[in-house]
């Protein structure tokens, strides 16, 4: 390589080599996870658990039951009521980080990794010792006389949005603080200055400026939310079904793979529609 | 800033003050009430526990009586490790093909390596336990690293993207105009001041990794127990207090883990950045 040669750096001799780099990953991604996807496109058109019919059957007798849709919603709500607690609790602490000095920033990060690195399975069992009937709320509640018999907190909706409150909280943390330390402090001493009391500056400028950590928060929490089997399974018990319940269920213990891959498909379905309305509200928030 | 303090500056920085404090006692408190309760002395999941013991450690450390966690654990390891080693190859070659193309098709190509950090991992689970069976290739644990690696392999590439952005072109272009080749610089240049951001994203995908649940529900079998599956096999089952110990013995070693890579790489820095 001479300097001469080095000069016309960005000549497309130079992509194509480069470019070679990308294929390795881009191979076993396309075996590995396109195919893969693929083949659960064209299971999930047998129309019998035996795999012997093609057919619409598995679709039609997932769109049709009420039961299978109701379970959608339920998946959907449960995304959303997990964003929206995330939301009111992390909004605040991102504002007291962005108040800290840099090292009670360090020990604020170090909060909100500890239970990201730890296993969601260890986070759903100290989940069960907190709301168990024996457990730490119970405890505390009948210890102050605010209720008399333990409450039941487990296999309740209730319940299980509080785990999964504090199981993807950090999700949601990582980047609103991303943002918010980069958030020029001139506009808010602006807005102060202009005679804006500290709420009025947080909804007109900071929640505004900050939506793109927030959206990008809430598409981890969400998709995350959505898909959190051992979690829902566990806390949320046999009553409250979710669609990774069902799909597990349907795969694993029924072994009907074409309605397992319809579920599967739905699920997918699912998370994708709230990312893309997720990011739709952002392009929406930025016009106007 | 110095502003004198209306009621209203007043009640915003009492509420936002009280929220804070209950998310970081929401954040903290499970993992404490863990780490207490593995020391109990009964078979109970009492909290606070009646008395203070490391009975549950020595039944989890009894090499007879927990064999199948142990196995388990070593699983996890054995996967985590090859599919981190794997990933972390194939992405930071990847990285390098896409920072220094600045067409529309890399970002599609970026934004697509980046996919199975949303789209859900239990769907593609399911996909590839058809896949594999399709074929008609039997369960094991190489099956367990392909499957891991394409959905570890994303928090390499993110680390590594960041950390190429930020090089500055003009060390690059100094080394040629001096002679250097184009594999000298990289690895005189380019790969001493990116390892930091690689060790990071090898870090987060190892701990992915041992964490996995969606993939492992539907790849691993009998003969190729992981950690998480067994644990929640344990909880489902009996609530075995070991589960209390396993969690003890985890998060000791992810504190210390973290602070090693937070010496090394710069982890809190860099995921806050």
């Amino acid at each position: 390589m001479s300097a001469a040669a080095a000069a016309t750096g960005a000549s497309p001799v130079r992509d194509a080599v480069e470019w070679r780099l990308a294929a390795p990953l881009g191979l076993t991604y396309v075996v590995f996870f396109a195919a893969p996807f693929l083949i659960l496109l064209g299971i999930s058109f047998y129309a019998d658990a035996e795999q012997t019919r093609l057919g619409f059957d598995s679709w039609l007798k997932f769109y049709t039951d009420a039961f299978y849709l109701k379970v959608i919603f339920d998946t959907l709500k449960l995304g959303v009521f997990a964003v929206v607690a995330t939301t009111i609790l992390a909004y605040p602490l991102a504002l007291v980080f962005r108040a800290s000095s840099p090292r009670m920033q360090r020990v604020l990060i170090f909060i909100i990794l500890m239970p990201l690195l730890t296993s969601v399975v260890i986070r759903t069992f100290a989940w069960i010792v907190i709301l168990a009937r024996e457990g730490v709320i119970n405890q505390t509640l009948m210890g102050l006389g605010l209720t008399a018999t333990p409450l039941n907190l487990l296999q309740t909706e209730l319940g299980l949005v509080l785990a999964l409150t504090q199981i993807e909280m950090p999700l949601m943390l990582l980047p609103l603080l991303a943002i918010m330390n980069q958030l020029d402090q001139n506009l808010i001493d602006a807005s102060r200055a202009l005679g804006a009391s500290k709420w009025r500056t947080f909804f007109r400028v900071i929640l505004p400026l900050t939506l793109p950590g927030w959206i990008a928060g809430a598409t981890l929490v969400f998709a995350s939310a959505t898909t959190a089997f051992i979690s829902q399974s566990v806390i949320g018990g046999a009553r409250l079904v979710y669609l990774p319940a069902l799909i597990w269920q349907q795969s694993m213990v029924v072994y009907n793979w074409p309605f397992a891959a319809v579920a599967s498909l739905t699920l997918l379905f699912t998370v994708l529609s709230g990312i893309m309305a997720l990011s739709w509200l952002g392009r929406f928030a930025r016009t106007t | 800033m110095s502003q004198r303090s209306t009621p209203a500056d007043i009640s915003f920085n009492l509420t936002v003050g009280l929220i804070a404090g209950i998310a970081i006692l929401i954040l903290v408190a499970p993992v404490l009430i863990v780490i207490a309760t593995s020391f109990t002395t009964t078979q109970a999941l009492r909290f606070p526990p009646p008395g203070l013991s490391l009975r549950w450690y020595g039944e989890l450390f009894d090499p007879v009586r927990s064999a199948p966690i142990h196995t388990a654990a070593l699983n996890s390891l054995w996967v985590a490790g090859w599919a981190t080693v794997i990933g972390s190859v194939l992405s930071v070659l990847a990285a390098l093909a896409i920072t220094r193309v600045s067409r529309p098709s890399a970002r599609a190509l970026e934004a697509s390596f980046l996919s199975p950090l949303v789209l859900p991992t239990l769907s593609y689970g399911l996909a590839a336990l058809m896949f594999f069976s399709v074929l008609g290739i039997r369960p094991s644990l190489n099956l367990l690293i392909a499957g891991h690696l394409v959905v570890i392999a994303p928090f390499v590439f993110r680390t590594t993207l960041a950390s190429l952005t930020q090089l500055d072109p003009a060390l690059l272009e100094a080394s040629a105009n001096l002679g250097a080749s184009r594999f000298y610089s990289f690895r005189r240049i380019t790969l001493p001041l990116i390892t930091p951001g690689i060790a990071a994203g090898a870090f987060l995908a190892f701990i992915a990794s041992m964490d996995n649940v969606p993939v492992s529900l539907f790849l691993s079998t009998a003969r190729t127990s992981m950690l998480p599956i067994r644990m929640w096999g344990m909880m489902e089952s009996t609530l075995d207090v070991r589960i209390a110990a396993i969690a003890g013995v985890l998060i000791v070693a992810i504190l210390v883990l973290m602070v090693v890579m937070d010496r090394f790489t710069g982890l809190t820095r860099r995921v806050s950045a």
